[in-house]
């Protein structure tokens, strides 16, 4: 295999940057490997293919905004809306990430190993076989999975007992669903959510999700497939059908 | 969307401006030119016990006599001088800006406890709303904002912001939404001790603005963070609130969150509500308040603005993006995300 394009990012603004990824994927180049990222926008915008990017460093806002096909693993944290409007591919960060993680995300995976920000999977969407998946390792603030209308969002809450301690859970969800280990109190769900029961069904469907995570970030996933989560949902198709348009 | 940044060394060591200015320059796309500023805590130890007034002039005529006057007519001017300015190919020098030291006769202002502060404040308000051509965007005891519409770095290289030593910085990139850019609606903003910068909006401005009017203070700068300064001096210096008791006056729990509180809590933060109804401060905004003694970050209740805190022995970080913290400073310990509304504070240790 050729060997990787390395790039050393430090002090250089986000525009050369994404041109010379631009350009190097354009030109053939499968691999490549960034050096000294701290705070350039962009990276991974609109990239299609099957590349692989390795950001070390903390990459700044809207990482993989649109992307479609290409994986970036990120050695480091992230910044707000990693996964924006990602079609397709994988953002692999170890580390944390801030507000708006994978903000109207279409398709594709986003695993987070540490925690998020406020309104992770705001208005995730799924359409017959695109549907996002957002895997959070550690723990997430409030309004997960904000006006979710599809996908998939799972906190398996390592380190944080309960997983999730934040309100709003699920606010205007009407499509998708959010699971979450252990149980997740009443109170913290946010109006047009539901929680419904965790079936042996749902754990089959979820348990390859887990083990891919749990290979990722070199996890063992035993604990995670022989305990009880909590699966949130719509309460309706139309949350607030009532409150913008009356019969 | 702005962007913000402050830094608070708390042993007091000084820092140079060179760091802030690369770190909200990392910030750029939160602006649009229109607007930056800087504002360190320390850096006037010759002139100490004076107030630092800087003022944006028109000219150097009508308005500076009448200020020169008014100031001679409460107190004595110690020293004055056009603060030094470098021009800048892609800033407009559209005022002059200049410093005056100042120290106010004490015994004209009656029935305070804080004479010097309400004497200042009285001026500051007198000058900003009665003589054409004047500003005061600066009024605190050796401490000193740098402002003006433009990109962060060329405000920096304007004031060479990199000659002056804080041991607090407060930096702003502004990016205008509902009123236009000018040198006076450029963060920080400032009035005696207090500055802040802010990113965001605040809905509630009207509320806000006609309460702290109800207390002798006049808005005049025609955008809404000039009223978060003036709650705090009212809250902060006038009523003596400590720094977590304003956050949780301007940005207090939702009613549901105190019906869980245990019951003396419960108890105060109803009272707390009740009694300043007019100081909550509605809308998205993340702010960082800084006087002589810390610095407070805090966000909105449901987190619409983003707000990271960074550590690194005696030094805390508070700002818009983990990035910007990471460039002042690439050996920072720790990283992380306050919660909605929970005060995020750096004290100075004596």
């Amino acid at each position: 295999m050729a060997e990787p394009l390395v790039i050393d990012a430090k002090g250089m603004h986000y525009t050369p940057l994404n041109r010379q990824i631009r350009e190097a994927l354009a030109s053939g180049v499968k691999e490549i490997v960034l050096n000294n990222v701290l705070g350039q926008r962009f990276i991974g915008n609109g990239l299609r293919g099957d590349a692989k990017i390795i950001v070390n460093g903390v990459p700044g806002g809207d990482l993989g905004m649109f992307m479609s096909g290409p994986e970036c693993e990120i050695f480091g944290d992230a910044e707000h809306a990693p996964g924006n409007t990602m079609d397709n591919g994988a953002l692999i960060i170890h580390g944390s990430a801030g507000d708006a993680v994978a903000h109207s995300m279409r398709g594709g995976k986003v695993f987070v190993e540490g925690n998020i920000g406020y309104r992770g999977g705001i208005h995730m969407k799924q359409y017959e076989c695109k549907r996002p998946i957002l895997v959070i390792g550690g723990t997430s603030h409030a309004f997960l999975g904000e006006y979710m209308a599809g996908g998939l969002i799972l906190v398996l809450g390592i380190g944080h007992e309960p997983a999730v301690q934040d309100r709003g859970i699920g606010s205007g969800i009407h499509g998708g669903e959010i699971i979450i280990r252990g149980d997740v109190d009443e109170k913290l769900l946010g109006v047009g959510a539901k929680k419904v029961d965790f079936t042996e069904e749902d754990l089959e469907n979820v348990a390859p999700v887990i083990k891919e995570f749990c290979e990722r970030f070199d996890i063992d996933p035993k604990p995670f497939l022989d305990t009880n989560y909590s699966k949130i949902v719509p309460a309706s198709a139309r949350p607030f059908a009532g409150k913008y348009t009356w019969e | 969307m702005c962007g913000i940044i402050g830094v608070i060394d708390r042993t007091m060591s000084r820092m140079d401006g060179s760091h802030i200015k690369r770190a909200l320059s990392l910030m750029d796309e939160r602006g649009s030119g229109e607007g930056a500023g800087y504002v360190a805590y320390g850096i006037y130890p010759d002139y100490a016990d004076c107030y630092a007034i800087h003022v944006f002039f028109d000219n150097l005529l009508e308005p500076k006599t009448k200020v020169d006057a008014i100031l001679k007519q409460w107190g004595r001017i110690v020293h004055q001088e056009e603060i030094p300015t470098y021009e800048q190919p892609g800033l407009k020098k559209e005022h002059i800006p200049w410093r005056y030291f100042f120290k106010p006769y004490a015994d004209l202002m009656v029935g305070t406890t804080n004479p010097d502060d309400d004497n200042v404040t009285h001026l500051v308000m007198k000058i900003n709303s009665d003589v054409e051509g004047a500003l005061v965007f600066s009024s605190g005891k050796n401490l000193g904002v740098f402002k003006a519409s433009g990109w962060p770095e060329d405000v920096a290289n304007f004031y060479r912001i990199e000659d002056y030593e804080g041991y607090i910085w407060l930096a702003h990139n502004r990016y205008p939404t509902n009123t236009s850019g000018w040198w006076g609606g450029a963060h920080p903003f400032n009035l005696l001790d207090w500055s802040v910068v802010h990113n965001g909006e605040i809905t509630s401005y009207g509320t806000n603005r006609r309460y702290v009017e109800g207390h002798g203070y006049q808005c005049t700068m025609l955008t809404d963070t000039e009223v978060v300064a003036y709650l705090f001096d009212l809250l902060g210096r006038k009523h003596g609130l400590p720094s977590e008791m304003v956050v949780e006056a301007l940005a207090p729990p939702f009613w549901d969150e105190i019906d869980e509180m245990p019951e003396k809590k419960e108890e105060f933060m109803r009272a707390l509500r009740l009694t300043y109804g007019p100081a909550l401060m509605n809308g998205p905004f993340a702010i960082v308040v800084a006087t002589k003694d810390g610095i407070v970050g805090f966000t909105d209740r449901i987190k619409l603005r983003p707000l990271i805190v960074g550590e690194n022995g005696s030094k805390l970080y508070i700002s818009s993006e983990e990035a910007a913290i990471r460039t002042m400073d690439p050996d920072v310990e720790t990283i992380y995300m306050p919660r909605a509304g929970e005060p995020v504070i750096g004290r100075v240790v004596e």
